[in-house]
């Protein structure tokens, strides 16, 4: 018996101890996109000139990833000491004090060079608190050779009424292709993503001045009815359980004419590895009704130091290498300029190589611009974000939404049903959170 | 009265039995087959079934990119660690209530039983916090503390139902018979309650493999087990199926070996009882 406990505590012992270790040891957590496991598949450029820090990943699911970090960050948990996060949480979590000031990411990292747009979504009161590692808006991606068949020529700056009568005009059921395909699937980073974005360049907003929701005005009926007749009439069936992947398989197996989602998938319908459809892919920017917002949205992928992190100046280093132009120029040495990370500085948008490569970059660049998180919507809004609002309630409220909306797509809700209970929901919520009385 | 088992009926039940399994099956199936297939082809509409390119390049990825047999060394450790732990518990808990209970005994299996009918999300931020103070995040014996915890009352009520089916009157025939305690508990009891803790172990076990909550939740690289190896190839944007598949099938390879071969014993201890 002696013998088994003895044993037992040894490996306690031994599960317990922790190696002492002279060198820095950064854990990052990132999630599983194609540009951060290059990132991953290159850390050894960087501990080569840096070889007092080793560097440990933490890769999770978008949703798992942002479970786990707030937790941990909530907590001060200090188990991370480079976070990857989204444009939605920089504000929130930099206005609570959860996150570090990057002031010192050297000399040459040359902040000027960030596209403004970007740099201003991750910084609060003009100081950075997250340096993107890439970023994106949307845009329409559409098949030349089915436009060229129909007849049709896309514009560059393409109207909702154009987009709904090209979608019915290349349905083919029989032959399996579909006009357009749009996200369905209910979540705050999903389909409210695009149905915010769309409602945008309805003249809709999510709240007015004053925080009460507007989910009852006629802007919100146009863009919701607009929406879900569409898809009926010419999206893909099933289309309420679609999210940015599935619409993906899809366009690349050649059943979708139009497609409107993220930049960044560009890269992905354009690489004849992934897709069938590789030349025959057209870009414009995202439909608009003449209100001067078009349907695009703005997110950044940033990395970003938690206030409980106590590897602060290593962690900076490692920011600093992984958002640099010279980050950028090693990935092109190594993989090829079509696969940098894009949308998140100028002088990308300006290097001829890069531009050979990317017949999208114009248009990512373009929607870029075109998204403005200080000033989203037609008319005045109080809250930051295109297609989200940062304030911290919005995951929770814009999932609720969401399946309202996702609910309607399927039909087994009307439109008007699905609004009043968007409005309700939201309603409630923001008493409860007291915005509003 | 007993059915006559005519061939036509043999037929049929097999045929039923064999559809119903391919049936269940097949999601594990189709995983382990795309996981051959090249990204391209694992969402091609229509679906190839065998005749594609079978290719092993997504394993070669998977285990360039991921240390494999660190995660999996992890999830034995932490699965096996908790079930053997839950079982020296659970063994004389059960034991007693089940040969000596009290008039509290039933409320208190109730209690345990109601402890899991709380989300474990809604204790996740106090946990995280104890963790932290103790610390214990990241760390295989934290782990296997939560596992061993959460799956306690399953364990217990498992036992318990199957030492209560066994019969008093055998123990008495054999203290009839001049059997001690010790021979009592060897000779007669054990025997007969191998296959419900067998039974037991595996499932829990199986259990414990496959808890993505707090495995995910409370730890991020060094005790990191098989869950986060699945969850780190689940992608927002970007189609990786073949290579997530891929990942999950080496993932529940090992578990899925064992049960196989002990199929058998899970079987037999789910189903018979010490006199049915």
């Amino acid at each position: 018996m002696k013998h088994i406990l003895g044993a037992v505590c040894g490996a306690s012992a031994l599960l317990l101890a922790v190696p002492a270790m002279a060198e820095t040891t950064l854990t990052i957590a990132t999630v599983n996109n194609g540009d951060m496991i290059r990132m991953q598949g290159l850390t050894s450029e960087f501990t080569k000139n840096n070889p007092d820090i080793t560097v440990k990943w933490v890769t999770l699911e978008e949703n798992v990833l942002r479970q786990r970090v707030t937790t941990d960050i909530a907590t001060k948990g200090g188990q991370f000491d480079v976070l990857t996060i989204g444009t939605y949480e920089v504000p929130i979590w930099a206005k609570k004090g959860w996150l570090v000031p990057l002031a010192n990411l050297g000399s040459d990292y040359d902040v000027a060079d960030l596209l403004p747009k970007i740099k201003d979504a991750v910084s609060v009161d003009g100081k950075l608190y997250a340096a993107p590692f890439y970023g994106e808006s949307s845009m329409v991606m559409y098949r030349t050779d089915l436009f060229e068949k129909a007849g049709l020529k896309m514009p560059e700056k393409p109207t909702w009424d154009f987009v709904v009568d090209a979608a019915r005009k290349l349905t083919d059921k029989s032959a399996g292709t579909y006009g357009i395909c749009l996200r369905g699937k209910a979540g705050w980073g999903e389909n409210m993503a695009f149905l915010s974005a769309m409602a945008n360049s309805y003249g809709a907003r999510w709240f007015d001045e004053k925080w009460q929701p507007q989910f009852n005005t006629p802007e919100w009926k146009a863009t919701l009815t607009t929406y879900v007749n569409l898809m009926k009439e010419a999206g893909p069936p099933g289309a309420s359980s679609n999210g940015f992947n599935e619409n993906l398989a899809l366009f690349n197996a050649g059943k979708c004419a139009m497609w409107i989602d993220a930049t960044v998938a560009a890269s992905f319908v354009t690489n004849p590895k992934d897709s069938k459809v590789a030349d025959k892919v057209g870009f414009a920017l995202a439909p608009n009704t003449g209100l001067g917002k078009n349907a695009n949205w703005l997110w950044a992928w940033n990395l970003a130091i938690p206030a409980g992190s106590k590897k602060t100046e290593a962690a900076e280093k490692f920011i600093a290498w992984a958002t640099s132009k010279d980050y950028t120029k090693l990935v092109a040495s190594k993989d090829g300029w079509a696969n940098v990370p894009p949308g998140t500085r100028t002088s990308l948008y300006q290097n001829p190589d890069y531009l050979k490569v990317a017949p999208f970059a114009k248009l990512t660049l373009a929607s870029i611009d075109a998204a403005d998180p200080n000033k989203p919507t037609v008319k005045p809004v109080p809250y930051v974000g295109v297609q989200y609002a940062a304030i911290p309630e919005f995951q929770g409220i814009g999932t609720q939404v969401g399946q309202q909306f996702s609910a309607a797509l399927a039909g087994s809700m009307t439109v008007e049903a699905a609004l009043t209970a968007a409005q309700s929901a939201t309603e409630r919520e923001m008493k409860r959170a007291g915005y509003i009385k | 009265m007993a059915r006559i088992a005519t061939t036509r009926r043999v037929v049929a039940s097999t045929i039923g039995a064999w559809f119903f399994g391919f049936l269940i099956f097949f999601p594990i199936l189709w995983m382990m087959l795309t996981s051959f297939k090249t990204e391209l082809e694992a969402f091609a509409i229509p679906p190839s079934f065998l005749f594609f390119h079978w290719t092993t390049e997504n394993y070669a990825t998977v285990q360039e990119r991921s240390d494999y047999f660190h995660h999996a060394m992890n999830s034995i450790i932490i699965a096996g660690g908790s079930t053997l732990i839950a079982l020296l518990i659970a063994i004389p808990a059960a034991w007693s209530m089940a040969f000596s209970p009290t008039k509290r005994t039933k409320d208190i299996l109730l209690w345990m039983l109601s402890t899991k009918m709380m989300p474990p999300v809604g204790v996740l931020v106090p946990i995280y916090l104890i963790y932290k103070s103790f610390g214990l995040l990241d760390s295989r014996i934290g782990l296997v503390f939560i596992l061993c915890l959460g799956n306690l009352p399953i364990v217990i009520w498992m036992l318990f139902t199957y030492f209560k089916e066994i019969p008093r009157d055998i123990l008495e025939a054999a203290r009839m018979d001049g059997a001690t305690i010790g021979r009592e508990l060897v000779y007669v009891l054990t025997p007969m309650a191998i296959p419900g803790l067998a039974s037991t172990m595996l499932l829990n076990l199986i259990l414990a493999w496959n808890e993505a909550f707090w495995t995910l939740n409370l730890s991020t690289s060094n005790a990191a087990p098989l869950t986060t190896f699945i969850a780190s190839y689940s992608s927002p944007e970007g189609l990786f199926w073949a290579k997530l598949s891929a990942a999950s099938t080496m993932a529940i390879a090992p578990i899925l070996v064992l049960g196989w071969f002990s199929q058998k014993q899970l079987v037999r201890g789910l189903t018979f009882g010490a006199v049915k």
